[in-house]
């Protein structure tokens, strides 16, 4: 069932296609995100209530989406790594934790600029900022353990099963902040309920969604080539690969 | 028989030894040696299945190591480096411990095992005011004790005298005539029958070699 | 099998008894910071009542952090955590057994000195129910949580610092529930909620955390 996936468990295989990759994604990146500033801050309308700082939110709301976005690639990837016992999987993990905990923290960040004309204070203990303050403590936790280990394929397989742990465990974290305080506006965009936002707002939303995510991709796989070059120092194909870039 | 197929073993992105082949069959006691710093601790790790290889694979009796371990670790008694002695506990405390983790249906005297190994009153001692030879010995009782058929041993020899030294070297004869096999590291030079002893040498890759063959 | 879980658990709380001062220490340490807090916001009977729930646990957490590093480190150093992966039973089942003495070595002091810090703190007796209550559902909970981060940790040099930045958002919840038990008892309100939700995950992390526990110790350890 899973043979097809084989070929890309070699690294040298996944490094080229990851090179093949990282184009598009930065293409569809800059596009997008043209587009989508553009739109937001120029053209969508202003909000009746907040005026023009809610044009943060098109900053905001992706990284926040992608900071969990992020963090759930990299539990898809441990399990993979833990499970089939594929180093590849363990590298991805190691690749997006940076980027994952620089979304969290621009989510953050963009939270608090938000929340000073909002609230009048650059921090409030609400639910969901706190949230995302504990999931930027597990990516600094699960990055400081990467980085501890000196041999990195064990440092890959130990922050393989601290993602799994934390992936566990916040859900439980969330609900329980989420209990403990229940102060912020009720979610923009969610499956079930109708949006509650209008369509000339929610379409640069939605594009900026998609430049967020082509770029999380593209920063990821050029991590992840560089992990790879790294950890296959030893190996013949990097060494003609640098010769012939010499 | 114990097989090792092609192992190849990657530490700290440095390559220690790479396609090496072994098989132990029933009877022999192979001494591995080789300079300092060559990979031998890392290859018994491998055997034993605490490290993982980067390429290649062991097994036991034709069946991977690592898809039952439950089977494999019933045949197996490994020494390592340090050998698992409690200092808190006397040295028939730690005796009784590994009596009943390995071997729960050995019936003897523990005491008289202890006697064996030159630990004569001082069963009842913390290990920790022993010396380094006598700790040694406390972890070596197990092999008195031990019904395992592979005896996979790291330097068992350190800071063991040369009586002790006799006395472990006629056990490791008994134990190949039993069909038992050994593997063992040590740099001094071994007294024993050559018809069941053998050694294997590792030598050190050059510095910038390079790994050849399909990892990950 | 249950030998072998036996005496492991045996053998964990001799060793323990042979240097009793390990054991008292991070029970000092708990009272010690526990005497802090007066110290720092004031003696007010009042004030200690309103913030003892946070008092409390911040101190159960900070002490049980302390005296973790120790469930490994001996084992990993001495070669004994290599012949328990190498015995022929399950290796969840032995750490479950050293997760057990952990917590009866730390956990349980803590719970039985508790009525020492009720008095310290001007508690009254529904608040005190609460208190031990928490202490003795969500103790589990740190150990078992804590043992995984030990677990990951045990073959760094410096693993002790990484092992509180990975292990104390993990107790988040746990210390969420809890002062939430003890808060609502001093409102003189039911707290049978946050207690069974903390109930819940104690169970969580008994059955979930060996496993965690083994695959953590064998990256550890290689």
């Amino acid at each position: 069932m899973w043979k097809w996936l084989h070929p890309y468990a070699k690294a040298q295989t996944s490094y080229e296609l990851a090179g093949k990759l990282v184009p598009w994604f930065v293409a569809v990146c800059s596009i997008s995100f043209v587009v989508g500033l553009v739109w937001g801050l120029a053209f969508a309308p202003a909000d009746y209530q907040q005026g023009d700082s809610f044009r943060i939110i098109y900053i905001h709301v992706p990284s926040a989406i992608m900071s969990m976005g992020a963090y759930t690639s990299m539990a898809i990837a441990a399990f993979i790594g833990l499970v089939w016992q594929i180093r590849l999987a363990d590298m991805a993990v190691a690749a997006m934790a940076p980027v994952g905990a620089v979304f969290t923290f621009i989510a953050l960040f963009t939270g608090a600029a938000w929340g000073k004309p909002m609230w009048g204070a650059w921090w409030v203990w609400d639910a969901r900022l706190t949230s995302e303050l504990i999931l930027l403590f597990l990516y600094l936790g699960v990055i400081a353990l990467y980085n501890a280990f000196s041999d990195k394929v064990l440092a890959g397989r130990a922050a393989g099963i601290l993602t799994l742990v934390g992936v566990v465990n916040i859900p439980i974290i969330h609900y329980s902040v989420e209990w403990w305080n229940t102060l912020h506006q009720g979610a923009t965009i969610t499956k079930f309920a109708k949006p509650s936002i209008d369509s000339s707002m929610l379409w640069p939303l939605l594009i900026m969604l998609l430049a967020f995510k082509a770029f999380f991709g593209a920063l990821m796989l050029m991590r992840f080539r560089n992990e790879i070059l790294q950890r296959e120092c030893h190996r013949p194909w990097v060494k003609a690969l640098v010769m012939q870039e010499k | 028989m114990l097989e090792a197929k092609s192992l190849s073993c990657v530490r700290e992105d440095r390559l220690l030894f790479e396609d090496l082949n072994l098989t132990v069959a029933p009877g022999q006691i192979i001494q591995v040696e080789g300079p300092n710093g060559v990979g031998k601790t890392s290859l018994f790790r491998l055997l034993v299945g605490l490290m993982s290889p980067y390429h290649g694979q062991v097994f036991w009796q034709g069946q991977a190591i690592l898809d039952d371990r439950e089977r494999f670790q019933r045949a197996l008694l490994y020494l390592g480096h340090h050998s698992g002695v409690k200092p808190e506990l006397s040295a028939l405390e730690n005796v009784y411990f590994y009596q009943q983790m390995f071997e729960p249906d050995f019936q003897g005297d523990l005491y008289a095992i202890l006697a064996q190994v030159g630990l004569v009153g001082l069963e009842d001692i913390p290990a920790a005011q022993l010396s380094a030879g006598q700790q040694r010995r406390v972890a070596l009782a197990r092999l008195w004790i031990s019904t395992a058929t592979l005896w996979i041993l790291d330097e068992p020899f350190t800071a063991i005298d040369k009586n002790g030294v006799k006395v472990l070297e006629q056990l490791f004869v008994e134990h190949a005539k039993r069909g038992g096999m050994i593997l063992l590291t040590t740099h001094q030079d071994l007294a024993l029958p050559s018809d069941a002893f053998s050694k294997l040498t590792m030598v050190k890759p050059e510095l910038d070699r390079m790994y050849s063959g399909d990892g990950l | 099998m249950s030998n072998a879980f036996y005496q492991v658990l045996r053998r964990e709380l001799l060793t323990a008894f042979r240097r009793i001062a390990d054991v008292f220490n991070p029970l000092w340490f708990f009272i010690i910071v526990i005497t802090l807090f007066p110290l720092g916001v004031g003696p007010e009977p009042q004030l200690l009542m309103r913030i003892a729930p946070g008092i409390i646990w911040v101190a159960a957490l900070l002490s049980s952090l302390l005296s973790l590093e120790r469930l490994f480190k001996d084992d990993f150093s001495d070669g004994g955590l290599e012949q328990l992966m190498l015995s022929p039973y399950p290796l969840p089942l032995l750490v479950t057994a050293k997760m057990i003495a952990h917590w009866l070595l730390t956990g349980l002091p803590i719970i039985l000195i508790s009525p020492l810090i009720a008095v310290l703190l001007s508690l009254d007796l529904t608040t005190y129910w609460a208190v031990l209550l928490t202490l003795l559902i969500g103790t589990p909970v740190l150990s078992f949580i804590g043992a995984i981060g030990v677990a990951l940790t045990v073959g760094l040099r410096k693993g002790g610092i990484i092992l509180s930045l990975i292990m104390l958002p993990l107790c988040i919840p746990v210390l969420i529930f809890s002062t939430m038990a003890i808060d609502a008892a001093s409102f003189n309100q039911s707290f049978v909620g946050p207690l069974a939700i903390l109930g819940a995950m104690s169970i969580a992390s008994i059955t979930l955390a060996p496993f965690a526990v083994a695959a953590a110790l064998r990256v550890s350890v290689s």
